[in-house]
């Protein structure tokens, strides 16, 4: 459904007089999302996640690579072919407050998408919007209200019936739940698996949140620094995490149980500016099993296997010989 | 009763913080908002206490009333004590509370960048709290400017900042949300403060870097004999850091017991609620249950338990306010149904 090839996305910063610095936001991804899958991305801020999501609706300009959706080739983009992509996919944000207009009703707001790209008008729009509120759990009596006086949840429902409403086959949903309290983001969930599931939809689910993408997505892919680190089967990459950032990554969230896990020490250190990325393995400063010699000077292969794909030394052949 | 009987029977060290049946309004233009319902809570020195609830329960008010940070109006305290080491700080006005502030009571906060000023140093605003916690000292035992500097490094050393004798000369621009929290720590524990309020401090951090801060303050916990009073709705948080968890909900505690029971038995349906609510990051599931419904508006907040709206449990007895009462050693819950009898309400 949606296909990321070496996908580059860079920003040109320019700090002090005449000097070019380069951000390498996304750094060749290579990506490959399955027709009716939900797949997550997870990462730390600054991994680049977040602008994956982005460059696949070309909300920021690509810079290197092929982006295809649903089969075809949308790395440059024309209007028509925007207003094609458009329809297909469609993206969810993190805080529903802002991802609304406040001088505009509920139904202006869901309606707006319909009226820019199909006929529907008039009574028939009023009643397709409605139907659409229902479809997220809200009444007809949402139709005229203004985002003030919707809960957060209920504000995350309505830019839910906004992003379905051209009935695109691919949704991305950047942080959707991580501005929300537990019990509504519980309510969001339970709600997207469920519309996935009847609307048959392909979710790329971006997320800080590991406990959410296990919950949510069959499979996985864990961003460091602009690049892939591990992508596999969710269960597969949680219960047998290969890459070291993968392995501390989990081993740094508390469990909401009254005995936690032994988890050894803490990852040191700050993810580096992505301006200065460092040289061979872009994780072998903080990592606690880098080879001294091979990872802070050689970039890692992809190593890929049926059951996914990990990028560290351990597995290239070029580490302990395993 | 029962409850005080509990609190006689614990028979640990007098509390360093008691907060008792304590009440706060906002005056608004749509009427008065009764943010705390007449809350009690006891947090023995050396104990780390846990408040968790979602937003608007209560607990970052909480927090910043003890800290006196609340505005009035519109806040208004309606009643109730709270009484750090004795003295009731609701009625020892501002010049004490002044000094109280940072020498005995500090906190840390969610956004870090927020707290620091975007065109000092960091050396310059550690100094300036490092001069100010002075004030409450005895003239002979003030520091001079230059040794707060070098207190400055000490502290800065203590919460693991890497080069502290370059970093004094660092803009908070200049460093990481997680270096700018340590700072934050640092600036917090230069007074020596008995007790630290961590009003969501790991929230606006990634993962890695919130395992590092939790780590920092368990450490800084046991090297200062620190008692620490964390505000969070991050249950994974609570379980490690806190000995004791208070769960809030709508202005109330409905919850208060040592931390492995409220995970192993909670009993207030409430409680229940939000822990089925949250995936764990530690196994596979099938489902999550929510909880339907959502906060009664605290301008007219329900007759009765005020949970009693969304609770499957609820009877008529439910229209009565249950009382926090003790059911187990360490553990008091504020419902009728928990209150018949330990796993009644499953």
């Amino acid at each position: 459904m949606l296909a990321l090839e070496d996908l580059k996305v860079h920003f040109d910063v320019s700090r002090r007089r005449g000097e070019r610095l380069v951000v390498k936001a996304v750094d060749g991804v290579t990506l490959r999302l399955r027709k009716g899958e939900a797949f997550g991305l997870v990462g730390e801020s600054g991994s680049g996640k977040s602008t994956i999501g982005k460059a696949a609706l070309h909300l920021v300009p690509i810079t290197g690579g092929r982006l295809e959706i649903g089969g075809e080739d949308l790395t440059r983009l024309d209007r028509a072919a925007e207003k094609k992509l458009r329809r297909t996919a469609q993206m969810i944000f993190q805080d529903p407050h802002s991802a609304l207009n406040p001088r505009m009703t509920i139904i202006r707001s869901v309606a707006e998408p319909l009226v820019l790209h199909t006929a529907i008008r008039g009574a028939a729009l009023t009643s397709r919007v409605a139907e659409l509120l229902e479809t997220v759990g809200l009444s007809r009596q949402f139709l005229y209200r203004y985002p003030h006086e919707l809960s957060g949840g209920q504000k995350q429902r309505v830019c839910i019936a906004r992003a379905i409403a051209l009935e695109p086959a691919l949704l991305i949903l950047d942080e959707p739940t991580s501005a929300l309290d537990v019990s509504v983001q519980s309510q969001i969930l339970e709600f997207l698996k469920e519309l996935q599931a009847d609307l048959g939809l392909t979710y790329l689910f971006i997320s800080h949140n590991l406990a959410v993408v296990r919950y949510l997505c069959r499979r996985v892919a864990v961003m460091y620094l602009g690049v892939i680190v591990e992508e596999g089967e969710t269960e597969a990459v949680f219960e047998n995490p290969r890459h070291p950032y993968t392995q501390a990554l989990l081993k740094a969230v508390p469990y909401p149980q009254a005995v936690q896990p032994d988890r050894g020490p803490p990852l040191q250190g700050d993810i580096p500016s992505p301006v200065d990325l460092p040289p061979g393995c872009r994780f072998h400063q903080r990592c606690p099993a880098a080879i001294p010699g091979v990872c802070d000077s050689v970039v890692p292969p992809e190593v890929r296997g049926s059951d996914g794909m990990v990028r560290c030394h351990l597995f290239s052949g070029l580490g302990r010989g395993d | 009763m029962s409850d005080q009987a509990m609190t006689s029977a614990r028979a640990g060290p007098a509390p360093l913080l008691s907060v008792r049946d304590f009440r706060l309004a906002f005056d608004t233009f749509d009427g008065v908002y009764q943010a705390i319902d007449g809350i009690s809570f006891d947090l023995a020195p050396g104990e780390s206490l846990g408040i968790v609830g979602e937003t608007g329960c209560g607990k970052s008010v909480t927090a910043k009333s003890i800290m006196g940070l609340l505005p009035s109006p519109p806040a208004r305290v309606r009643g109730g004590q709270i009484l750090f080491d004795g003295e009731d700080l609701l009625r020892v006005g501002e010049a004490r509370l002044q000094q109280i502030r940072g020498n005995d009571i500090a906190m840390i906060f969610q956004d870090p960048m927020t707290y620091l000023n975007p065109v000092f140093t960091i050396g310059t605003q550690l100094v300036d709290v490092i001069m100010a916690h002075q004030r409450a000292r005895p003239r002979a035992e003030r520091m001079h400017r230059d040794a707060a500097r070098g207190h400055a490094i000490d502290m800065l050393r203590r919460v693991h900042l890497p080069n502290p004798e370059r970093q004094l000369d660092a803009y908070p621009y200049q460093l990481s949300g997680g270096m700018r929290q340590r700072v934050l720590i640092a600036m917090a524990l230069s007074g020596r403060p008995r007790l630290l309020i961590a009003d969501e401090p790991t929230t606006a951090l990634d993962v890695t870097i919130q395992a590092q801060i939790l780590d920092l303050i368990g450490e800084l916990r046991a090297e200062f004999g620190l008692s620490v009073l964390m505000i969070t709705h991050d249950l994974g948080v609570v379980a490690s850091v806190c000995d004791r968890v208070a769960v809030m909900y709508a202005g109330q505690i409905v919850e208060d017991a040592a931390m492995a029971r409220l995970f192993d038995h909670p009993e207030h349906p409430y409680t229940r609620g939000l822990l089925a609510a949250v995936p764990h990051p530690g196994r596979p599931a099938a489902s999550l249950s929510s909880i339907p419904g959502s906060l009664p508006n605290l301008l007219d907040p329900p007759a009765g338990c005020r949970f009693r709206g969304r609770c499957a449990l609820a009877g008529d007895d439910c229209l009565r306010p249950p009382p926090i009462t003790g059911i187990a050693a360490d553990h008091k819950v504020a419902c009728w149904r928990a209150m018949e009898g330990p796993g009644a309400g499953a």
